[in-house]
């Protein structure tokens, strides 16, 4: 079990070395000159000569990677085109706001999608099953910004205007110092990402209901709490770990898209006003960040995986 | 061809898949009729629909001079579903001859094909996109590229799976022994015999497509000003929601309606699958 933990380990420090050499050749994508690219046809050639010293445009590609892989590995991330300033300050109070949306969004829906699922379970067949299965169907196919805007329209302005629809984050004062304005970027990846959890701990507890092991426990006399805190939830927690996981690591794209409805002063608003800007090294750093997160997140699904899946502790090796 | 069609006869005696057909039906006749359909409709009754019209106020960079609201919902749709469509497509097509490829070959061009997969798998498919469109500039081309090319590791894991559960069937074995080349093996009996879960995969990947195109457009990096889009109007018409709230709900209600209705058949198509597979074990 630990040679197999140690191979998904190794795995996971290639992928990540090969996303690092995917993140570089990108910057080769930027056609033609790539300082022309990000400074505009009306650059100088003052300061198109600037540039190229600045991002070291005259060396061999070959020489330019291992340049920047070292930077990434001793954290210099770059120099932001935009604001001349070093990308990793840039970064560093975005990276803890971004941290705060995405630990309270985890950590709720998880509760909150184990807790249905479960309830639903129990209930199989009746109304609040129907009711419960029906909505997270329909939740679960809206994008991000659909589910956003809806609040946005509900909770913020036209029915109760109740909420901050915006984050007002004066410099110097962290996010968290206004809770009421994290309620609807929070409530936004609650939602979409609760109703995968609800519908997989619904399936795998029903599954775990149906059981000899439960029905034994039943007919033992075990009072029904006790059944289903004891005998039912340990094996359903297992399977669901996985996805939970999964549901959580897709979190770090989509919290993109929420920080951007929300202006909310994180990582993923950062990309995509260097996106805008052409901003390449903030674009290399944030998009190495958001898949290092995505990378470990499904090491610790797929460790979790093997650590609580007898069977997969000799299966999952493919 | 027979077991295809009864995953779909099953699937269509599901309630939810008879609601989702209808809400997609309808929002892609409302998509593709509505460019030609908004003109000839508005010139008539644009106030009784439009609400007052919108001057957007330069934030979103679009250019109108109170460009009627409802004109341009109805026209919003088209490239969206256009770029939905080929996105999911292309993903599905490459995705499911990778994992063919992958699970009927095995060995080395199985661990090759599937460590390319694990790489695009370490990003959020939209910041994928993000990174290329960065670089190249948010255009049509490259959007269809960049969310195909993101579907088709996801697919091919499906794929892949799906083959390896047939590889080693008697009619594969019959076929290799009469010699067929690889790629007929794989198009005339792999392919049918997979069809099942790559229905539920194209669904689903259908699903996502819109999500991401219209999220790109709504972020201002898919489809761009002055064209009228849904995800885009959105954006536009944001910053006046109090004073002009149909820019934005006509098409947050569009995408939602379309998203849930293509859910709900690939919901009905999943459940279908399923039972088939249940019967033949039993």
């Amino acid at each position: 079990m630990v040679r197999l933990i140690a191979r998904r380990l190794v795995i996971s420090v290639a992928v990540l070395w090969l996303v690092t050499l995917l993140v570089f050749v990108a910057t080769l994508l930027l056609p033609g000159d790539p300082a022309r690219a990000i400074l505009g046809q009306q650059a100088t050639p003052e300061r198109i000569a600037a540039l190229h010293a600045q991002l070291g445009l005259d060396a061999p590609v070959w020489e330019r990677y291992l340049n920047w892989l070292g930077g990434v590995v001793t954290g210099d991330l770059g120099t932001s085109t935009a604001s001349q300033g070093p990308v990793a300050e840039l970064l560093g109070g975005r990276i803890a706001a971004s941290l705060v949306l995405l630990v309270l969004a985890a950590v709720i829906s998880t509760a909150a999608g184990l807790a249905l699922g479960t309830w639903t379970a129990l209930r199989r067949g009746r109304r609040a099953d129907h009711a419960v299965s029906g909505a997270s169907l329909v939740v679960a196919a809206l994008p991000e910004f659909v589910i956003g805007v809806a609040l946005v329209v509900l909770l913020s302005t036209t029915v109760f205007p109740l909420l901050p629809s915006v984050t007002l984050a004066p410099p110097g004062e962290p996010v968290w110092s206004r809770p009421s304005q994290l309620v609807l970027p929070v409530l936004t990846l609650v939602l979409v990402v609760a109703p995968y959890i609800t519908r997989m701990m619904r399936a795998t507890m029903s599954e775990v209901l149906d059981s000899g092991y439960v029905e034994m426990a039943r007919l033992k006399g075990i009072p029904e709490r006790l059944v289903i805190t004891r005998h039912a939830l340990p094996h359903a927690i297992g399977p669901v770990a996985q996805v939970i996981a999964i549901q959580l690591a897709w979190l770090a794209g989509g919290v993109v898209v929420v920080e951007f409805l929300f202006r909310y002063p994180g990582v993923g608003q950062a990309l995509i006003d260097a996106v805008n800007n052409r901003d390449v090294e903030v674009v290399q750093a944030i998009t190495l960040l958001i898949a290092a997160v995505y990378i470990v997140v499904n090491l610790l699904a797929d460790i979790v995986g093997i650590l609580t899946n007898p069977k997969l502790r000799s299966e999952v090796s493919r | 061809m027979s077991t295809q069609s009864t995953v779909f006869r099953r699937a269509l005696a599901l309630p939810q898949a008879r609601i989702g057909l209808v809400l997609t039906a309808a929002v892609v006749l409302l998509a593709v009729l509505g460019p030609w359909l908004g003109p000839w409709l508005t010139g008539h009754e644009t106030t009784a629909f439009a609400g007052k019209p919108f001057r957007p106020d330069g934030a979103a960079g679009t250019d109108g001079l109170g460009r009627d609201v409802f004109t341009r919902f109805l026209a919003g749709g088209a490239t969206l579903l256009l770029y939905a469509a080929l996105a999911t497509a292309l993903g599905v097509v490459l995705g499911t001859a990778l994992g063919m490829v992958a699970g009927y070959s095995g060995g080395r061009l199985d661990s090759v094909i599937m460590r390319g997969n694990d790489v695009l798998l370490s990003f959020p498919q939209l910041v994928f996109a993000l990174l290329a469109i960065a670089m190249l500039g948010p255009q049509g081309w490259l959007l269809v590229v960049v969310i195909g090319i993101t579907h088709a590791p996801r697919v091919a894991r499906v794929a892949r799976q799906a083959t390896v559960a047939v590889a080693g069937s008697d009619f594969i074995r019959a076929a290799q022994m009469y010699a067929m080349p690889r790629w007929r093996i794989l198009l005339r009996e792999v392919l049918p015999n997979i069809t099942g879960p790559l229905m539920v995969e194209l669904g689903l990947r259908l699903t996502y497509s819109i999500g991401y195109v219209a999220s790109l457009s709504f972020l201002g990096l898919g489809v761009q000003p002055p064209a009228a889009d849904w995800g885009l109007m959105i954006n536009e018409n944001r910053i006046a929601l109090v004073v002009q709230p149909w820019g934005v709900l006509l098409p947050v209600l569009a995408i939602a309606v379309l998203t849930v209705g293509t859910n709900l058949i690939t919901d009905s198509l999943a459940s279908a699958a399923a039972g088939r597979e249940k019967e033949v074990v039993a």
